[in-house]
C-alpha cells in the first residue's frame, strides 16, 4: 500500500465474502462425505419399485443419511402423487 | 522404521513440490536420513526444483516394475549426503503406479531412512491416492484462498477414510496445515483470507505459515530448495516448520505485517 492508495475510495473487503461462501461450501460438501456409496443406486432402484405400484415422478424420492455418535438413520422420503391420498402425501420409514 | 510424510493439497500449484524439496532438505540438514519421491508419474518437476534432473536415469516405475534396484534409482543430493530423491517417470502412463509396487518401495525405503516424504500430484486420482495411502504424516498444503481451501477440505476427508490406516482401522493420519502464499498486508486490507479465516474452516495444527517471496522463484530457477536461502523469510519459514515437526518449540511468524512506515508510504517491495 503506497501513500496514492491514502487517497483513493477504500475498496470493498472481498475476505469475509470468500469465508462466508466457504463456510457454507464447505458444510455442504462434508455433509456428503459420510454418506455411503450405495445411495444413489438405493434411490433409483427404490424408484424403480414404487413406479410398479404407483406412478411417481423422479423427485418425487429422497433418501437421506445422517450420523451422530450413537446411530445411523437412513431416512427414506417417498412423495405420492396428490390423487391417491389427499391427506397424507409423506411415507417415511426409519432404519 | 521410517516415518512417511505426505505432501498433498487437492490445489495444483499451491507449492506442494516446493514444500517437499524444502521440508526434506530440512530434515536431512537437521541429520535424518531422508529420502523424497515424486509421486506425479508423466509430469515430474521434483527434479528440477531439487537440481537434479541431469542425473536422473532410473525412476519410482522402473524400481516398481524390477528394470532397476531401488539403489540405482536413487539419486543423492548434491547439497546434503544424507538426502536422497526418487524421480517420477516422465514417460510411463499414471497406470504403472500399483498399490502393491509402491508399498514395496516404501517397506524397502522405510528399512534404511528415517523420514520419507512423499511429493503428490494435484488431484484425487491415482497418484494422489497413493502417495497418501501408506502415510503417517500429511502436510496439508493450502493458500488463502477459496478454492485451495475448499480442495484442502477435500482432501482432509480423503485423508481420513481412504488410507491404510484408516483402512486398518490405526491411529488415524497426522494432519498439518502448512499456509502457503501468505501475503499478511493484503490480509490486513481485507483482500485475503487470514489465518484465523482458513483455520475456522479447516482446523488442523498450524504447522507454519509461509510467505509470499520472490525467493521461491529463483531458488526453483537455480534448482536450489529454498530452505538452503536462509536470508529469505520463504527459507526461514520452512526452516521453522521443519523444527516444529520434530518437536521444537518455534513461535509462529510471518502472521503479521512487519514493514516499516516508510515503506507503507513507498509502497516497498518484499
Amino acid at each position: 500500500m503506497s501513500l496514492l492508495d491514502y487517497f483513493r475510495l477504500s475498496k470493498p473487503k472481498t475476505a469475509p465474502l470468500a469465508k462466508e461462501r466457504l463456510q457454507i461450501l464447505v458444510a455442504h460438501e462434508r455433509s456428503y462425505r459420510n454418506q455411503p456409496s450405495y445411495l444413489p443406486q438405493l434411490q433409483q432402484e427404490l424408484l424403480e419399485v414404487i413406479r410398479k405400484y404407483v406412478n411417481v415422478e423422479q423427485n418425487a424420492i429422497s433418501v437421506n443419511f445422517e450420523q451422530d455418535e450413537n446411530q445411523e438413520t437412513l431416512e427414506v422420503n417417498i412423495v405420492l402423487p396428490e390423487r391417491h391420498s389427499p391427506t397424507d402425501k409423506g411415507v417415511t420409514v426409519n432404519e | 522404521m521410517a516415518r512417511i510424510i505426505v505432501v498433498t493439497s487437492g490445489k495444483g500449484g499451491v507449492g506442494k513440490t516446493t514444500t517437499s524439496a524444502a521440508i526434506a532438505m530440512g530434515l536431512a540438514k537437521k541429520g535424518h536420513k531422508t529420502a523424497v519421491i515424486d509421486f506425479d508419474v508423466g509430469l515430474r518437476n521434483l527434479d528440477l526444483i531439487l537440481g537434479c534432473e541431469r542425473r536422473v536415469v532410473y525412476d519410482f516405475i522402473n524400481v516398481i516394475n524390477g528394470e532397476a534396484s531401488l539403489n540405482q534409482a536413487l539419486i543423492r543430493d548434491k547439497n546434503c549426503n544424507l538426502l536422497y530423491i526418487l524421480p517420477a517417470s516422465q514417460t510411463r502412463d499414471k497406470e504403472a503406479l500399483t498399490q502393491e509396487g509402491v508399498g514395496k518401495v516404501l517397506d524397502e525405503l522405510s528399512k534404511d531412512f528415517e523420514y520419507i516424504v512423499c511429493d503428490s500430484p494435484a488431484g484425487i486420482e491415482k497418484g494422489a491416492n497413493l502417495a497418501l495411502y501408506f502415510a503417517d504424516d500429511a502436510f496439508v498444503v493450502t493458500n488463502p484462498e477459496i478454492s485451495s481451501v475448499r480442495d484442502s477440505d477435500r482432501m482432509l476427508g480423503i485423508l481420513s477414510s481412504k488410507s491404510r490406516r484408516a483402512e486398518r482401522g490405526e491411529e488415524p493420519i497426522k494432519e498439518y496445515l502448512l499456509l502457503t502464499r501468505y501475503d499478511p498486508d493484503r490480509v490486513k486490507n481485507g483482500e485475503m483470507l487470514s489465518l484465523d479465516d482458513v483455520q475456522e474452516i479447516l482446523s488442523l495444527q498450524l504447522l507454519g505459515i509461509i510467505p509470499e517471496s520472490k525467493s521461491v522463484l529463483t531458488a526453483s530457477n537455480a534448482g536450489v530448495p529454498v530452505i538452503l536461502d536462509e536470508k529469505s523469510e520463504a527459507g526461514q519459514a520452512y526452516a521453522d516448520i521443519v523444527s516444529r515437526y520434530l518437536g521444537e518449540d518455534r513461535p509462529h511468524r510471518f502472521i503479521e505485517s512487519k514493514k516499516g512506515f516508510f515503506s507503507k508510504l513507498f509502497g516497498g517491495k518484499k
